[in-house]
Protein backbone atom coordinates (compact mmCIF):
# COMPACT_ATOMS: atom_id res chain seq x y z
CA UNK A 1 0.00 0.00 0.00
CA UNK A 2 1.33 3.23 -0.92
CA UNK A 3 1.48 5.98 1.22
CA UNK A 4 -1.49 7.66 1.43
CA UNK A 5 -2.37 10.97 2.34
CA UNK A 6 -5.77 13.17 2.84
CA UNK A 7 -5.56 17.14 1.94
CA UNK A 8 -8.64 19.50 1.80
CA UNK A 9 -7.62 23.57 0.59
CA UNK A 10 -10.40 26.21 1.28
CA UNK A 11 -13.30 23.66 -0.61
CA UNK A 12 -16.58 25.36 -0.57
CA UNK A 13 -19.56 23.32 -1.48
CA UNK A 14 -22.58 24.79 -3.72
CA UNK A 15 -25.63 23.10 -3.90
CA UNK A 16 -29.28 24.33 -5.40
CA UNK A 17 -28.00 27.55 -5.61
CA UNK A 18 -27.05 27.16 -1.49
CA UNK A 19 -23.67 27.89 -0.15
CA UNK A 20 -23.31 24.83 2.44
CA UNK A 21 -19.87 25.68 3.55
CA UNK A 22 -16.89 27.51 2.96
CA UNK A 23 -13.12 27.81 3.80
CA UNK A 24 -13.04 24.04 4.82
CA UNK A 25 -9.49 22.52 5.00
CA UNK A 26 -8.27 19.42 5.92
CA UNK A 27 -5.37 17.33 5.98
CA UNK A 28 -4.87 13.96 7.19
CA UNK A 29 -1.85 11.58 6.75
CA UNK A 30 -1.66 8.21 6.43
CA UNK A 31 -3.38 6.29 9.90
CA UNK A 32 -5.41 9.33 10.28
CA UNK A 33 -9.03 8.94 10.79
CA UNK A 34 -11.71 12.34 10.87
CA UNK A 35 -15.23 12.91 11.47
CA UNK A 36 -17.69 15.24 9.91
CA UNK A 37 -20.00 15.92 12.29
CA UNK A 38 -23.31 18.51 11.90
CA UNK A 39 -27.01 18.14 11.68
CA UNK A 40 -28.81 16.81 8.81
CA UNK A 41 -28.50 18.97 5.55
CA UNK A 42 -25.45 20.54 6.28
CA UNK A 43 -23.26 19.16 3.47
CA UNK A 44 -22.13 15.94 5.07
CA UNK A 45 -22.56 13.52 2.35
CA UNK A 46 -21.77 16.35 -0.34
CA UNK A 47 -17.93 16.61 1.58
CA UNK A 48 -17.70 13.26 1.23
CA UNK A 49 -18.84 13.26 -2.70
CA UNK A 50 -16.31 16.19 -2.67
CA UNK A 51 -13.60 14.22 -1.32
CA UNK A 52 -14.41 10.80 -3.66
CA UNK A 53 -14.25 12.85 -6.95
CA UNK A 54 -18.18 12.87 -7.80
CA UNK A 55 -19.03 16.33 -6.98
CA UNK A 56 -16.87 18.95 -8.21
CA UNK A 57 -16.05 21.93 -5.33
CA UNK A 58 -17.45 25.19 -5.62
CA UNK A 59 -14.05 26.40 -4.33
CA UNK A 60 -10.84 24.91 -3.16
CA UNK A 61 -8.78 21.78 -3.92
CA UNK A 62 -8.63 18.44 -3.06
CA UNK A 63 -5.75 16.18 -2.84
CA UNK A 64 -5.30 12.71 -2.89
CA UNK A 65 -2.49 10.04 -2.83
CA UNK A 66 -4.31 6.42 -3.17
CA UNK A 67 -7.22 5.19 -4.02
CA UNK A 68 -10.36 5.86 -2.51
CA UNK A 69 -13.74 3.53 -1.62
CA UNK A 70 -16.79 4.80 -0.39
CA UNK A 71 -19.42 3.55 1.63
CA UNK A 72 -22.70 5.68 1.39
CA UNK A 73 -26.85 4.65 1.52
CA UNK A 74 -26.22 3.58 -2.02
CA UNK A 75 -25.01 -0.31 -1.17
CA UNK A 76 -24.52 -0.66 -5.53
CA UNK A 77 -25.20 -4.06 -5.08
CA UNK A 78 -27.00 -6.24 -7.71
CA UNK A 79 -29.97 -6.81 -5.57
CA UNK A 80 -30.75 -10.64 -7.17
CA UNK A 81 -27.40 -12.11 -6.63
CA UNK A 82 -25.93 -13.60 -4.08
CA UNK A 83 -23.65 -11.23 -1.79
CA UNK A 84 -20.59 -13.05 -2.47
CA UNK A 85 -21.29 -12.98 -6.16
CA UNK A 86 -22.72 -9.14 -6.12
CA UNK A 87 -18.73 -8.63 -4.24
CA UNK A 88 -17.02 -10.65 -6.65
CA UNK A 89 -18.38 -8.40 -9.30
CA UNK A 90 -16.27 -5.17 -7.59
CA UNK A 91 -13.31 -7.43 -6.10
CA UNK A 92 -12.66 -7.85 -9.88
CA UNK A 93 -13.26 -4.16 -10.48
CA UNK A 94 -11.12 -3.15 -7.69
CA UNK A 95 -8.45 -6.27 -8.89
CA UNK A 96 -8.40 -7.57 -5.13
CA UNK A 97 -7.44 -11.15 -4.92
CA UNK A 98 -10.21 -13.46 -4.16
CA UNK A 99 -9.78 -14.69 -1.18
CA UNK A 100 -10.29 -10.68 -0.12
CA UNK A 101 -14.17 -11.15 -0.18
CA UNK A 102 -14.11 -14.30 2.51
CA UNK A 103 -11.74 -12.10 4.45
CA UNK A 104 -14.33 -9.16 4.43
CA UNK A 105 -17.41 -11.02 5.13
CA UNK A 106 -15.78 -13.21 7.84
CA UNK A 107 -14.56 -9.40 9.70
CA UNK A 108 -18.15 -8.04 9.37
CA UNK A 109 -19.62 -11.59 10.51
CA UNK A 110 -21.73 -12.15 8.03
CA UNK A 111 -19.93 -15.24 6.43
CA UNK A 112 -23.44 -16.74 6.73
CA UNK A 113 -25.25 -14.36 4.10
CA UNK A 114 -22.59 -15.20 1.78
CA UNK A 115 -25.10 -16.85 -0.39
CA UNK A 116 -27.90 -15.18 0.31
CA UNK A 117 -29.45 -13.07 -2.49
CA UNK A 118 -28.79 -9.20 -1.51
CA UNK A 119 -32.82 -8.32 -1.78
CA UNK A 120 -33.28 -10.64 1.14
CA UNK A 121 -31.17 -8.72 3.50
CA UNK A 122 -32.64 -6.56 6.07
CA UNK A 123 -30.76 -2.76 6.19
CA UNK A 124 -28.15 -3.57 8.17
CA UNK A 125 -27.14 -7.07 6.94
CA UNK A 126 -26.73 -4.59 3.31
CA UNK A 127 -24.77 -1.83 5.15
CA UNK A 128 -22.11 -4.53 6.60
CA UNK A 129 -22.36 -5.94 2.54
CA UNK A 130 -21.16 -2.70 1.21
CA UNK A 131 -18.83 -2.18 4.07
CA UNK A 132 -17.73 -5.50 3.15
CA UNK A 133 -16.60 -3.69 -0.88
CA UNK A 134 -15.21 -1.30 0.85
CA UNK A 135 -12.78 -3.50 2.98
CA UNK A 136 -11.91 -6.16 0.20
CA UNK A 137 -11.37 -3.70 -2.10
CA UNK A 138 -8.06 -2.63 -0.65
CA UNK A 139 -7.89 1.44 -1.09
CA UNK A 140 -5.89 2.68 1.75
CA UNK A 141 -8.81 6.20 1.95
CA UNK A 142 -11.99 5.24 3.19
CA UNK A 143 -14.96 7.35 2.67
CA UNK A 144 -17.91 6.32 5.04
CA UNK A 145 -21.10 8.02 4.68
CA UNK A 146 -23.28 7.44 8.13
CA UNK A 147 -21.00 4.25 8.71
CA UNK A 148 -23.26 3.62 11.92
CA UNK A 149 -26.95 4.05 10.64
CA UNK A 150 -28.55 0.21 10.70
CA UNK A 151 -26.11 -1.36 12.46
CA UNK A 152 -26.26 -3.09 15.37
CA UNK A 153 -24.14 -2.57 19.00
CA UNK A 154 -21.99 -5.26 18.20
CA UNK A 155 -21.78 -4.60 14.48
CA UNK A 156 -21.01 -0.87 15.49
CA UNK A 157 -18.05 -2.43 17.36
CA UNK A 158 -16.71 -4.54 14.72
CA UNK A 159 -16.88 -1.75 12.72
CA UNK A 160 -15.09 0.43 15.13
CA UNK A 161 -12.18 -2.62 15.22
CA UNK A 162 -12.11 -2.90 11.19
CA UNK A 163 -11.48 0.71 11.26
CA UNK A 164 -8.82 0.63 14.08
CA UNK A 165 -6.85 -2.45 12.05
CA UNK A 166 -6.95 -0.56 8.71
CA UNK A 167 -5.53 2.83 10.34
CA UNK A 168 -3.02 1.18 12.12
CA UNK A 169 -1.73 -0.31 8.38
CA UNK A 170 -1.41 3.08 7.06
CA UNK A 171 -5.11 3.64 6.39
CA UNK A 172 -6.98 6.66 6.20
CA UNK A 173 -10.87 7.02 7.44
CA UNK A 174 -13.08 10.15 6.58
CA UNK A 175 -16.53 9.53 8.40
CA UNK A 176 -19.59 11.69 8.11
CA UNK A 177 -21.83 11.14 10.87
CA UNK A 178 -24.29 13.54 13.13
CA UNK A 179 -23.79 10.96 15.91
CA UNK A 180 -20.18 10.13 17.96
CA UNK A 181 -18.60 6.74 16.34
CA UNK A 182 -17.50 3.83 17.55
CA UNK A 183 -13.79 4.44 17.32
CA UNK A 184 -11.38 7.71 18.29
CA UNK A 185 -11.02 10.74 15.77
CA UNK A 186 -8.12 12.36 15.00
CA UNK A 187 -10.02 15.79 14.08
CA UNK A 188 -13.55 16.28 14.09
CA UNK A 189 -15.39 18.45 11.40
CA UNK A 190 -17.95 20.28 12.48
CA UNK A 191 -20.41 21.69 9.77
CA UNK A 192 -22.44 24.62 11.20
CA UNK A 193 -26.07 25.11 9.51
CA UNK A 194 -25.78 28.60 8.99
CA UNK A 195 -26.29 28.29 5.02
CA UNK A 196 -27.07 30.87 2.79
CA UNK A 197 -29.00 31.55 0.03
CA UNK A 198 -26.19 33.55 -2.64
CA UNK A 199 -29.15 33.75 -5.40
CA UNK A 200 -30.45 36.50 -2.99
CA UNK A 201 -27.21 38.29 -2.17
CA UNK A 202 -24.74 38.66 -5.23
CA UNK A 203 -21.97 39.75 -2.58
CA UNK A 204 -22.15 36.58 -0.95
CA UNK A 205 -19.54 35.20 -3.07
CA UNK A 206 -17.03 37.24 -2.96
CA UNK A 207 -17.35 37.17 1.37
CA UNK A 208 -17.75 33.37 1.03
CA UNK A 209 -14.08 32.50 1.59
CA UNK A 210 -14.31 34.83 4.90
CA UNK A 211 -17.21 32.74 6.46
CA UNK A 212 -15.37 30.26 7.17
CA UNK A 213 -18.52 27.81 8.54
CA UNK A 214 -16.25 24.67 8.87
CA UNK A 215 -14.09 24.84 11.94
CA UNK A 216 -11.98 21.52 13.41
CA UNK A 217 -11.24 20.39 16.70
CA UNK A 218 -8.39 17.75 17.92
CA UNK B 1 -12.07 -4.34 -16.36
CA UNK B 2 -14.61 -3.41 -19.08
CA UNK B 3 -14.83 -6.68 -20.36
CA UNK B 4 -15.85 -7.25 -16.52
CA UNK B 5 -18.51 -4.64 -16.82
CA UNK B 6 -19.11 -5.86 -19.87
CA UNK B 7 -20.35 -9.62 -18.82
CA UNK B 8 -21.92 -8.54 -15.51
CA UNK B 9 -24.68 -6.25 -18.23
CA UNK B 10 -25.23 -9.27 -20.22
CA UNK B 11 -25.67 -11.37 -17.41
CA UNK B 12 -28.44 -9.16 -16.14
CA UNK B 13 -29.98 -9.13 -19.10
CA UNK B 14 -30.31 -12.64 -19.39
CA UNK B 15 -30.99 -12.91 -15.42
CA UNK B 16 -33.76 -10.55 -16.12
CA UNK B 17 -35.38 -12.76 -18.60
CA UNK B 18 -35.36 -8.87 -20.03
CA UNK B 19 -33.18 -9.91 -23.18
CA UNK B 20 -35.64 -12.73 -24.48
CA UNK B 21 -38.42 -9.71 -24.80
CA UNK B 22 -37.29 -8.93 -28.28
CA UNK B 23 -36.95 -11.91 -29.42
CA UNK B 24 -40.69 -12.95 -27.95
CA UNK B 25 -41.48 -9.83 -29.24
CA UNK B 26 -40.48 -10.19 -32.90
CA UNK B 27 -42.10 -13.50 -33.79
CA UNK B 28 -45.44 -12.38 -31.97
CA UNK B 29 -45.72 -9.58 -34.71
CA UNK B 30 -44.69 -11.31 -37.46
CA UNK B 31 -46.73 -14.66 -36.35
CA UNK B 32 -50.14 -11.88 -35.98
CA UNK B 33 -48.88 -9.92 -38.68
CA UNK B 34 -50.56 -12.64 -41.16
CA UNK B 35 -53.77 -13.14 -38.81
CA UNK B 36 -54.56 -9.48 -39.50
CA UNK B 37 -53.96 -8.64 -43.19
CA UNK B 38 -54.68 -12.04 -44.97
CA UNK B 39 -52.17 -15.24 -45.83
CA UNK B 40 -51.91 -13.47 -49.45
CA UNK B 41 -48.47 -14.57 -49.73
CA UNK B 42 -47.82 -11.69 -52.20
CA UNK B 43 -48.59 -8.92 -49.36
CA UNK B 44 -46.58 -10.35 -46.83
CA UNK B 45 -43.36 -10.90 -49.02
CA UNK B 46 -43.90 -7.29 -49.88
CA UNK B 47 -44.86 -5.88 -46.81
CA UNK B 48 -43.28 -8.32 -44.01
CA UNK B 49 -39.46 -6.71 -44.87
CA UNK B 50 -40.26 -3.46 -43.51
CA UNK B 51 -42.43 -4.78 -40.91
CA UNK B 52 -39.24 -6.60 -39.99
CA UNK B 53 -37.72 -3.28 -39.20
CA UNK B 54 -40.20 -1.86 -37.37
CA UNK B 55 -40.47 -4.82 -34.95
CA UNK B 56 -36.71 -4.93 -34.59
CA UNK B 57 -36.48 -1.25 -33.52
CA UNK B 58 -39.51 -1.47 -31.41
CA UNK B 59 -37.75 -4.32 -29.99
CA UNK B 60 -34.12 -2.80 -29.05
CA UNK B 61 -36.41 0.03 -27.58
CA UNK B 62 -38.20 -2.07 -25.19
CA UNK B 63 -35.08 -2.29 -22.62
CA UNK B 64 -35.03 1.26 -22.14
CA UNK B 65 -35.67 1.68 -18.62
CA UNK B 66 -33.47 -1.27 -17.19
CA UNK B 67 -30.30 0.01 -19.07
CA UNK B 68 -29.36 3.08 -17.37
CA UNK B 69 -31.42 4.16 -14.23
CA UNK B 70 -31.19 1.01 -12.07
CA UNK B 71 -27.07 1.78 -11.97
CA UNK B 72 -27.82 5.21 -11.53
CA UNK B 73 -30.22 4.26 -8.54
CA UNK B 74 -28.44 2.15 -6.80
CA UNK B 75 -25.25 3.77 -6.81
CA UNK B 76 -23.26 1.42 -9.06
CA UNK B 77 -22.81 3.97 -11.74
CA UNK B 78 -21.22 6.54 -8.28
CA UNK B 79 -19.30 3.35 -7.73
CA UNK B 80 -17.77 2.91 -10.95
CA UNK B 81 -16.48 6.34 -11.06
CA UNK B 82 -14.93 6.21 -7.89
CA UNK B 83 -12.81 3.86 -9.62
CA UNK B 84 -11.87 6.53 -12.57
CA UNK B 85 -13.80 4.89 -15.29
CA UNK B 86 -15.07 7.62 -17.15
CA UNK B 87 -18.69 8.28 -17.95
CA UNK B 88 -18.09 7.07 -21.36
CA UNK B 89 -16.10 4.29 -20.80
CA UNK B 90 -19.08 3.08 -18.92
CA UNK B 91 -21.79 3.64 -21.48
CA UNK B 92 -19.56 1.94 -24.07
CA UNK B 93 -19.16 -1.25 -21.65
CA UNK B 94 -23.44 -1.04 -21.72
CA UNK B 95 -23.93 0.06 -25.29
CA UNK B 96 -21.56 -3.28 -26.48
CA UNK B 97 -23.33 -5.79 -23.71
CA UNK B 98 -27.06 -4.22 -24.49
CA UNK B 99 -26.19 -4.85 -28.50
CA UNK B 100 -25.45 -8.61 -27.66
CA UNK B 101 -28.24 -8.92 -25.70
CA UNK B 102 -30.86 -8.34 -28.26
CA UNK B 103 -28.62 -8.00 -31.69
CA UNK B 104 -27.66 -11.86 -31.91
CA UNK B 105 -31.14 -13.04 -30.39
CA UNK B 106 -33.00 -10.88 -33.16
CA UNK B 107 -31.05 -11.99 -35.97
CA UNK B 108 -31.71 -15.57 -35.11
CA UNK B 109 -35.39 -14.85 -34.63
CA UNK B 110 -35.08 -12.64 -38.21
CA UNK B 111 -35.32 -16.10 -39.65
CA UNK B 112 -38.51 -17.88 -38.59
CA UNK B 113 -39.96 -14.59 -38.57
CA UNK B 114 -38.85 -14.34 -42.45
CA UNK B 115 -40.61 -17.85 -43.29
CA UNK B 116 -43.90 -16.77 -40.73
CA UNK B 117 -43.79 -13.45 -43.38
CA UNK B 118 -43.10 -15.60 -46.75
CA UNK B 119 -40.30 -13.11 -47.65
CA UNK B 120 -37.69 -14.32 -50.19
CA UNK B 121 -34.78 -15.63 -49.48
CA UNK B 122 -32.37 -12.58 -50.99
CA UNK B 123 -35.13 -10.18 -49.62
CA UNK B 124 -34.61 -11.95 -46.07
CA UNK B 125 -30.90 -11.99 -46.45
CA UNK B 126 -30.92 -7.88 -46.98
CA UNK B 127 -33.04 -7.44 -43.80
CA UNK B 128 -30.23 -9.48 -42.26
CA UNK B 129 -27.86 -8.11 -43.00
CA UNK B 130 -29.34 -4.68 -42.63
CA UNK B 131 -29.87 -5.56 -39.02
CA UNK B 132 -26.70 -6.81 -38.13
CA UNK B 133 -25.50 -3.23 -39.46
CA UNK B 134 -28.24 -1.04 -38.01
CA UNK B 135 -28.52 -3.10 -34.48
CA UNK B 136 -25.20 -1.12 -33.04
CA UNK B 137 -26.74 1.73 -33.90
CA UNK B 138 -29.99 1.13 -32.43
CA UNK B 139 -28.55 -0.27 -28.83
CA UNK B 140 -26.37 2.81 -29.00
CA UNK B 141 -29.27 5.32 -29.20
CA UNK B 142 -30.94 3.29 -26.47
CA UNK B 143 -28.11 3.55 -24.27
CA UNK B 144 -28.36 7.47 -25.30
CA UNK B 145 -32.13 8.31 -24.29
CA UNK B 146 -31.27 5.94 -21.14
CA UNK B 147 -28.54 8.39 -19.71
CA UNK B 148 -30.20 11.77 -20.89
CA UNK B 149 -33.56 10.49 -18.85
CA UNK B 150 -32.06 8.81 -16.22
CA UNK B 151 -33.51 10.10 -12.86
CA UNK B 152 -35.87 11.58 -14.43
CA UNK B 153 -39.58 11.50 -13.49
CA UNK B 154 -42.40 9.75 -15.92
CA UNK B 155 -39.48 9.13 -18.38
CA UNK B 156 -41.26 6.51 -20.48
CA UNK B 157 -43.51 9.35 -22.26
CA UNK B 158 -39.98 11.65 -23.04
CA UNK B 159 -37.75 8.30 -24.68
CA UNK B 160 -40.56 7.91 -27.13
CA UNK B 161 -40.19 11.33 -28.34
CA UNK B 162 -36.31 11.48 -28.37
CA UNK B 163 -35.63 8.26 -29.58
CA UNK B 164 -38.45 8.19 -33.06
CA UNK B 165 -36.56 11.27 -34.51
CA UNK B 166 -33.12 9.79 -34.42
CA UNK B 167 -34.24 6.42 -35.04
CA UNK B 168 -35.64 7.12 -38.31
CA UNK B 169 -33.24 7.34 -40.69
CA UNK B 170 -31.99 3.49 -39.92
CA UNK B 171 -35.30 2.62 -40.81
CA UNK B 172 -35.53 4.67 -43.64
CA UNK B 173 -32.28 3.15 -45.08
CA UNK B 174 -32.88 -0.38 -43.86
CA UNK B 175 -36.25 -0.33 -45.29
CA UNK B 176 -35.03 1.09 -48.15
CA UNK B 177 -32.18 -1.05 -49.34
CA UNK B 178 -35.47 -3.66 -49.51
CA UNK B 179 -36.80 -2.19 -52.49
CA UNK B 180 -33.23 -0.59 -54.30
CA UNK B 181 -31.59 -4.00 -53.86
CA UNK B 182 -28.98 -3.17 -50.74
CA UNK B 183 -25.70 -1.16 -51.57
CA UNK B 184 -25.92 2.47 -50.76
CA UNK B 185 -28.87 1.96 -48.62
CA UNK B 186 -26.76 -0.48 -46.20
CA UNK B 187 -24.31 1.98 -46.30
CA UNK B 188 -25.77 4.81 -45.17
CA UNK B 189 -27.44 2.46 -42.88
CA UNK B 190 -23.85 1.57 -41.74
CA UNK B 191 -22.96 4.92 -41.63
CA UNK B 192 -25.78 6.49 -39.42
CA UNK B 193 -25.40 3.34 -36.95
CA UNK B 194 -21.52 4.19 -36.55
CA UNK B 195 -22.99 8.22 -35.95
CA UNK B 196 -25.07 7.12 -33.25
CA UNK B 197 -22.34 4.57 -32.01
CA UNK B 198 -19.74 7.09 -31.27
CA UNK B 199 -22.03 10.23 -30.30
CA UNK B 200 -23.96 8.07 -27.90
CA UNK B 201 -21.31 7.57 -24.91
CA UNK B 202 -19.61 11.20 -25.06
CA UNK B 203 -23.44 12.64 -25.22
CA UNK B 204 -24.61 10.20 -22.68
CA UNK B 205 -21.55 10.73 -20.64
CA UNK B 206 -22.04 14.35 -20.29
CA UNK B 207 -25.20 13.86 -19.25
CA UNK B 208 -24.34 11.85 -16.41
CA UNK B 209 -22.25 13.71 -15.36
CA UNK B 210 -24.38 16.64 -15.60
CA UNK B 211 -27.16 14.46 -13.68
CA UNK B 212 -24.63 13.67 -10.28
CA UNK B 213 -23.83 17.70 -9.76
Amino acid sequence: MTVATLSLQGIACLRGGRLLFTGLDLDLAAGGCAQIAGPNGVGKSSLLRIVAGLLRPYAGTVRREGTVALTDELDALDRERTVRAALAFWARMDEAPPHAIDAALEDLGITHLAEIPVRMLSTGQRKRAALARTLAGGAPIWLLDEPANGLDAQAAATLGAIVERHQARGGIVLSASHTPLAWEQDVTLHLNASAYDIAEDDGAESTGGLAGTGSTSA
Amino acid sequence: MIGTLILRDLGRAFRSGGAWMPLAFLLLIAALFPFAVGPNATLLSQTGGGLLWIAALLASLMPIDRLIEPDRESGVIDQLVLRAHGEGTILLAKQVAHWLSFGPPLLIAALPAGALLRLEGDVLGTVMLGLLLGTPGLAALAILVAALTAGLRGSSALTGLLVLPLAVPILIFGAGALHFGGGSALKLVAACSLLLCVIAPIAGGAALRAGRE
